[in-house]
């Protein structure tokens, strides 16, 4: 998958795991905010990720994710290596 | 000590999925049971099921609730939504006032097979999902209640097997009797999915009368050979008469009698002196004759012992006063963790309505039943109060009698 390519997933899951507007995504948007996120909603991004592209990670890695942005480059590197 | 009224009552069951469906279903005679040739293929014994449709609760709830909430939380949420809007409960008074929540229920198989499922194939625990511990609590149902609906008095789930349901509405009675909460959220949940069922099912309890579904629960019957298993939730409110009175709420019924007890006995064949004592001290703490009770819903789950125990018991208690007596599982099958509240219901319904609901496939009584007065086709007849009996595993026993509100 390129770059493109998994960043059209990641959208696509989180639009439908938080049921938000996709018009609100948008690489500079903050992610927590946006998908209105508590603590309990990064329990099951870890499952979803983990069910979209096989990785594991863990709630820990969410720790310097702002952005949308931050999030397809910390997966893009996650799926690279 | 307050008196103790109903406001709210609401219902999704097998035989309907709201009060108007259920009302003609009763009066009807209709059943909610069906062959499920999925458990037979799973390795049930038995196939038979009452039949109920998981309600679409998006756009109802937020993405949050309904992943916290399991199958049972979502047939007592559709009850509870019609329960307070017929008790004229509006948030903004839920708010501001001490509104409990006492609930049935006592199982939650789904949620933990699915989560044990998930991490014996993944050997992680951080993938079975943020709704898994809540929707596998056996306190799931009034946890996820109390949070939709921002309750803040009493919150408590009542595990009392098939009792819970009336012993749920009978513990609200007491605790608004002694003026310790203004209104609670009482009822009963059951859920019935294919996880559910298969320990039960293993006891070879339930009938095999699969050649006519609609016929297999046959509650007092001479050739019943075992209950149905079934589902779905139901709900009470309950209230002091003066909170009632002060916020202009509609008064369905007043609760006046709860009777309980403990046989001491077996875990799962129940005997007729412990549901007796509970029979007993429900009239006794109603303070009525048995005259006046116009008509009993009888615990009664098409079971060879029980109905039969039963009916011993009542004829014991009653003796010459012979009030209508009919099983409401004969249509909707063992609503189990929920009967003893949705029996409530249906008994209301019927007492609103003027009818008594028939005993469905009663085609001979036995030795015991026959000296009951069992209604096998509806009876077009008033009534002002109802006892009804629940009965569950461990000898657990309720009676609550209710009666119209004067």
């Amino acid at each position: 998958m390129n770059r493109e390519e998994i960043i059209k997933k990641i959208n696509t899951f989180l639009i439908e795991e938080f049921e938000v507007d996709g018009s609100k995504i948008t690489p500079d948007a903050p992610l927590k905010e946006t998908l209105e996120m508590d603590s309990l909603d990064f329990v099951d991004l870890v499952v979803v990720i983990e069910s979209n592209f096989g990785i594991k990670v863990k709630g820990e890695d969410f720790v310097g994710i702002v952005t949308f942005q931050d999030f397809y480059d910390f997966i893009i590197n996650r799926v690279s290596n | 000590m307050n008196r103790v009224v109903i406001t709210g009552i609401g219902i999704y069951s097998t035989i309907g999925k709201n009060l108007a469906e259920v009302k003609n279903s009763l009066y009807q005679g209709k059943s909610g049971i069906c062959l499920d040739m999925e458990r037979k293929q799973f390795g049930y014994r038995s196939g038979l099921t009452g039949k109920i449709e998981r309600p679409m609760l998006k756009g109802m709830l937020d993405r949050r609730q309904r992943v916290c909430l399991p199958e049972q939380g979502e047939y007592a949420y559709m009850a509870t939504v019609e329960a307070l809007k017929y008790a004229k409960l509006e948030q903004d008074y839920i708010d501001q006032h001490e509104v409990g929540i006492l609930y049935g229920n006592d199982s939650c198989a789904e949620p933990v097979i699915k989560a044990i499922d998930i991490i014996r194939e993944k050997k992680d625990t951080t993938l079975v999902g943020s709704g898994s511990i809540f929707q596998s609590m056996d306190s799931t149902v009034s946890m996820n209640l109390s949070v939709i609906f921002k309750l803040k008095g009493i919150n408590l789930t009542i595990a009392g097997a098939c009792a819970s349901g009336s012993h749920a509405i009978g513990l609200g009675y007491l605790l608004i009797k002694q003026g310790l909460q203004d209104i609670i959220i009482c009822g009963g949940a059951q859920e019935l999915s294919i996880y559910s069922m298969g320990s039960f099912d293993g006891l070879s309890a339930f009938s095999i009368r699969e050649s006519e579904p609609t016929k297999a629960s046959r509650p007092f019957d001479r050739d019943r050979d075992g209950l149905v298993p079934s589902g779905g939730g139901a709900t009470v409110i309950i209230e002091s008469y003066e909170s009632a009175i002060k916020r202009g709420a509609p008064i369905i019924a007043e609760v006046i009698g709860y009777g309980f007890s403990s046989n001491g006995d077996h875990i799962s064949v129940p005997n007729v002196e412990g549901p007796t004592r509970a029979l007993v001290k429900s009239v006794k703490d109603a303070g009525i004759d048995l005259s006046e009770i116009g008509y009993i819903n009888a615990h009664a789950t098409s079971t060879p012992v029980g109905d039969g125990n039963e009916a011993q018991a009542i004829t014991n208690v009653f003796g010459n006063h012979r009030p209508y007596v009919a099983s409401t599982k004969s249509m909707t099958g063992h609503e189990m963790w929920m009967a003893g509240a949705s029996e409530v219901v249906y008994s209301i319904l019927m007492m609103q309505n003027n009818f008594i609901a028939p005993n469905i496939n009663l085609e001979n009584p036995d030795e015991h039943s026959a000296k009951l007065n069992i209604p096998t086709k509806v009876v077009q007849t008033g009534f002002d109060m109802f006892l009804s009996n629940s009965f569950g595993f461990g000898g657990t026993n309720s009676s609550l009698i209710i009666r119209k509100f004067k």
